[in-house]
C-alpha cells in the first residue's frame, strides 16, 4: 500500500481513542453514487445489482416475507429499514442463498439464486446480526479458514489475510483467540471475513445492533469506505440515523414488504411539513402566533410556551420567521426548522413507532 | 498502527475494497467436486483439532474418564467377575473399555456439532461455496483424532495394571483401526442426534443415553454367557460386542465370547466390518440431507 493509504487512526480523537477512517478516499465520497438506471419499476435490471420479485416465506404458520419486491442499484447501498419481525434479516437470509423462499424469485449479481446458489456464494459477502466468527479461533486462523473455504489460492488467501488485518485494525490481536475480542473487533473481523474474497455484493445485517456508540461510528466509517469503491451493499437497521446516514436508498419494511421506497429525502418529503418551532415566553404566545401566521400553510398552533407552524421552503422561511418576531419586539428564547426524521417517516406510514427492541428469537425454516 | 506499517507493500489500482488492495483479483482454483469435498472437510478437521489445543480441559477431563473407569471396573469389578475358559479379568477389560470409550466419543460429536449449528458461524460456512459435506465431514474427522489421543493415553493406563498386547505389532495396529473405524462410524451416528435435536442442552443428554445400553448390553464388561437367553442374543449381535471380541481376539487377550456358535462369536472382525460399513452408509447421506434442511436453532 502506498504511504497513507488503509485504515488509521485519526488524528485528534478524542481521549486517546482511535477511530478509523480510509484514509485514501475522501470522507465526502461516503455515498456511492446510484447507478443512473436505477429505477425500482422498470422493467430493465441490467444494472440491478439485486432483483427480489414477490418473495414469501413463511416458517410454520408466521408469514415472513408476504411477497417482498426489491431492487438495489449496481454500486448503490440500499438500506432496508424496519422494526424487529418486519422480515430484513429473512430478505438477507433468502438472498444470500441462506433460506429457500416458499415463492418468489431474486437474482443476485445477475444469477438466480434458487438455481445458482454456489454462483451467487462466489460474489457474495454476509455479515450477520451475530458476529459469525470462530472465537476459538484467532483473527488470523478465521480470515485464512475463510480463504481456503472460497477454494482461493493459497498465496492469495495469506496476503489478503494480513491486508484485512491490517486495515481493519486487528494486526495486534491477531494471533490472540477471538474470544478475548470487544464487541467491536468481533463485528470489524465478522465485516473482515465478509470481504475475503472481495464480494461485488454486500449484506450487512444489522451491522451496529449491540455495539456501543463509538464501535458504531467505527463501523460506519470502515462500511462508507467499503461503498466508496462499488461495492453494492444491502444493509439491514433498525436505526433510522443509521439507513439516513449510509444508504443512497431505502426500502421501509413492515410486515414482510416493501411499503415505501426512496432517497431518505425522498421519504421525508413525502411525509412533508417542515415547521418552524418556536419557544417564547408565556406572556408572548398570543404575539407569536400573530406574527407566525401570514408565513404558515396553515394557522399556528400553540402548546405550553412552544409555537408551531407548518411551513414550505426551509431556511428562507426560518429568516422570515425571526424577522417578523424581531419587528415584533418578541425575545425567542429557541426556535428551528424541523424537517421529519424517519420515525416520523415510519409512524406516517405504518401508522406505529419504529420500535428497537431486543434481537428476535431465531426462526426456524427451510434451509439448504 | 504506526503509519510505518503503511508505508510498504504495492499499489493495485484494479482491486477493489478502497481501490488501493495489494492483493489483485481472487483468483478460485478449479478442482473436482470430490477433491473439494475432501479439501473442505479437512480445513474445518484442521480447525477442530486446533479448537482441541485452545479449550485443553475438554480432552483432559475426556481421558480422565475413560482412566477411572478402567481402575474402578478393575479393581472393584475385577475380583467379582470370573472369565469362562481363564484369565485376567483386567486383561479382559482393557478391550471393552476401548470400545465404550471410543463410542462415547460419539456423543461429544452430537454436541459439537449442535453446537457448531446453534452460532453464526455455520450462517457464515452456509454462505460460503464450500461443500455442503464439510461441516459434518471436518467435525468427525476432528473428533476422530480426539478419539486417537484418549485410546493412547489408555493403553498407557492398560499396560500400568497389567494388560498386554501379545500377538505382535501388525495384529495391534489392525485393532486399533478397526477401533477408530467402528468410533468414526459412531460419531456418523452422534452428527445425526446432534442436528436433530433443538438445542445443545439436549443433545448433551441424548447424544449419551443410547450409548449405554449399547455399551453395557454387550460383552464389554462382562462375559454373555451370564445373561439370560433372549438378552445374550441381544448382546451377541450387538456391534459393540462384534468389535469387543475383534479387539480381544487381535491383541491376544482373554476371549470368551469366541466359544459360542453364533455369526458374530466365530467370525467378529468381518461382522464388526459389516456394521461399520452400514452404520456409514447410513448415518452419512442422512446427515448430510438433515444438515441441507435443518433450521438454525
Amino acid at each position: 500500500m502506498p504511504p497513507g493509504a488503509g485504515w488509521r487512526p485519526l488524528a485528534g480523537s478524542a481521549a486517546g481513542v482511535p477511530t478509523f477512517a480510509y484514509a485514501d478516499q475522501s470522507m465526502t465520497a461516503m455515498r456511492a453514487q446510484p447507478a443512473p438506471s436505477g429505477s425500482t419499476s422498470g422493467s430493465t435490471h441490467e444494472a440491478a445489482a439485486i432483483v427480489a420479485e414477490g418473495l414469501i416465506v413463511d416458517y410454520g404458520r408466521v408469514r415472513a416475507l408476504d411477497g417482498l419486491s426489491l431492487t438495489v442499484p449496481t454500486a448503490s447501498v440500499m438500506g432496508l429499514l424496519g422494526p424487529n419481525g418486519a422480515g430484513k434479516t429473512t430478505t438477507v437470509r433468502v438472498l444470500a442463498t441462506l433460506l429457500v423462499p416458499n415463492a418468489g424469485t431474486a437474482r443476485v449479481a445477475g444469477i438466480d439464486v434458487l438455481a445458482a446458489p454456489d454462483a451467487v456464494r462466489r460474489v457474495i459477502g454476509l455479515s450477520g446480526q451475530y458476529a459469525a466468527i470462530d472465537e476459538d479461533l484467532t483473527a488470523r486462523e478465521n480470515l485464512h479458514m475463510v480463504g481456503r473455504l472460497f477454494h482461493l489460492r493459497a498465496g492469495y488467501v495469506r496476503a489478503r489475510t494480513e491486508e484485512l488485518l491490517e486495515r481493519f485494525d486487528l494486526t495486534d490481536a491477531a494471533d490472540r483467540t477471538a474470544r478475548t475480542y470487544s464487541g467491536g473487533m468481533r463485528r470489524r473481523l465478522d465485516l473482515a471475513s465478509s470481504l475475503v474474497a472481495k464480494p461485488t455484493i454486500l449484506f450487512l445485517d444489522e451491522p451496529t445492533t449491540g455495539l456501543d456508540p463509538r464501535s458504531r461510528l467505527t463501523m460506519w466509517e470502515v462500511i462508507a469506505g467499503l461503498v466508496a469503491d462499488g461495492t453494492t451493499v444491502l444493509l439491514t437497521t433498525q436505526y433510522l440515523e443509521e439507513a439516513d446516514s449510509l444508504a443512497d436508498r431505502i426500502a421501509v419494511v413492515d410486515q414482510g414488504r416493501v411499503i415505501a421506497e426512496g432517497t431518505p429525502d425522498d421519504l421525508k418529503s413525502r411525509v412533508g411539513g417542515e415547521r418552524i418551532e418556536v419557544r417564547v415566553a408565556g406572556a408572548d404566545v398570543a404575539r407569536t402566533v400573530t406574527a407566525l401566521t401570514p408565513l404558515g400553510t396553515a394557522p399556528p398552533t400553540a402548546e405550553d410556551e412552544t409555537v408551531s407552524v407548518p411551513v414550505t421552503g426551509g431556511g428562507a422561511v426560518l429568516v422570515e420567521a425571526i424577522r417578523a418576531l424581531d419587528s415584533e419586539g418578541v425575545p425567542i428564547a429557541e426556535i428551528h426548522l424541523r424537517r421529519p426524521t424517519l420515525d416520523d417517516v415510519f409512524l406516517s406510514l405504518t401508522g406505529h413507532r419504529a420500535e428497537v427492541e431486543t434481537p428476535p428469537a431465531p426462526t426456524r425454516g427451510r434451509r439448504r | 498502527m504506526s503509519a510505518a506499517t503503511h508505508a510498504t507493500g504495492s499499489t493495485d489500482a484494479g482491486a477493489r475494497f478502497g481501490g488501493a488492495a495489494p492483493t489483485g483479483a481472487p483468483e478460485v482454483l478449479l478442482r473436482s467436486r470430490a477433491y473439494w469435498a475432501f479439501h473442505d472437510g479437512l480445513v474445518l478437521a484442521v480447525r477442530n483439532v486446533v479448537k482441541i489445543s485452545r479449550i485443553p480441559g475438554l480432552l483432559v477431563f475426556g481421558i480422565i474418564q475413560p482412566i477411572m473407569f478402567i481402575l474402578l471396573f478393575a479393581f472393584v469389578f475385577g475380583g467379582a467377575i470370573a472369565i469362562p475358559g481363564g484369565g485376567s479379568y483386567r486383561e479382559y477389560l482393557v478391550a471393552g473399555i476401548f470400545v465404550q470409550t471410543i463410542a462415547f466419543a460419539g456423543a461429544a460429536t452430537s454436541v459439537g456439532l449442535s453446537e457448531d449449528m446453534s452460532k453464526g458461524l455455520v450462517d457464515r460456512f452456509r454462505s460460503l461455496p464450500m461443500a455442503r459435506s464439510a461441516v459434518l465431514v471436518g467435525r468427525t474427522l476432528g473428533d476422530l483424532v480426539r478419539g486417537s489421543i484418549t485410546v493412547a493415553v489408555m493403553s498407557l493406563t492398560g499396560l500400568l495394571i497389567g494388560w498386554r498386547i501379545n500377538d505382535g505389532v501388525l495384529r495391534a495396529v489392525l485393532a486399533y483401526l478397526l477401533l477408530l473405524a467402528f468410533g468414526y462410524a459412531l460419531s456418523w451416528i452422534g452428527c445425526y442426534i446432534g442436528l436433530s435435536v433443538s438445542s445443545t442442552e439436549v443433545a448433551q443428554t441424548a447424544g449419551f443415553i443410547w450409548l449405554f445400553p449399547l455399551t453395557f448390553l454387550s460383552n464389554a464388561f462382562v462375559p454373555t454367557q451370564g445373561m439370560p437367553p433372549w438378552l445374550q442374543t441381544i448382546a451377541d449381535w450387538n456391534p459393540v460386542s462384534a468389535v469387543v471380541a475383534s479387539l480381544r481376539t487381535l491383541f491376544g487377550n482373554p476371549n470368551p465370547f469366541a466359544d459360542g456358535s453364533s455369526l458374530p462369536q466365530q467370525y467378529p472382525i468381518a461382522v464388526a466390518l459389516c456394521w461399520i460399513a452400514l452404520i456409514l452408509l447410513i448415518f452419512i447421506p442422512l446427515s448430510v440431507r438433515k444438515y441441507r434442511t435443518v433450521a438454525r436453532r
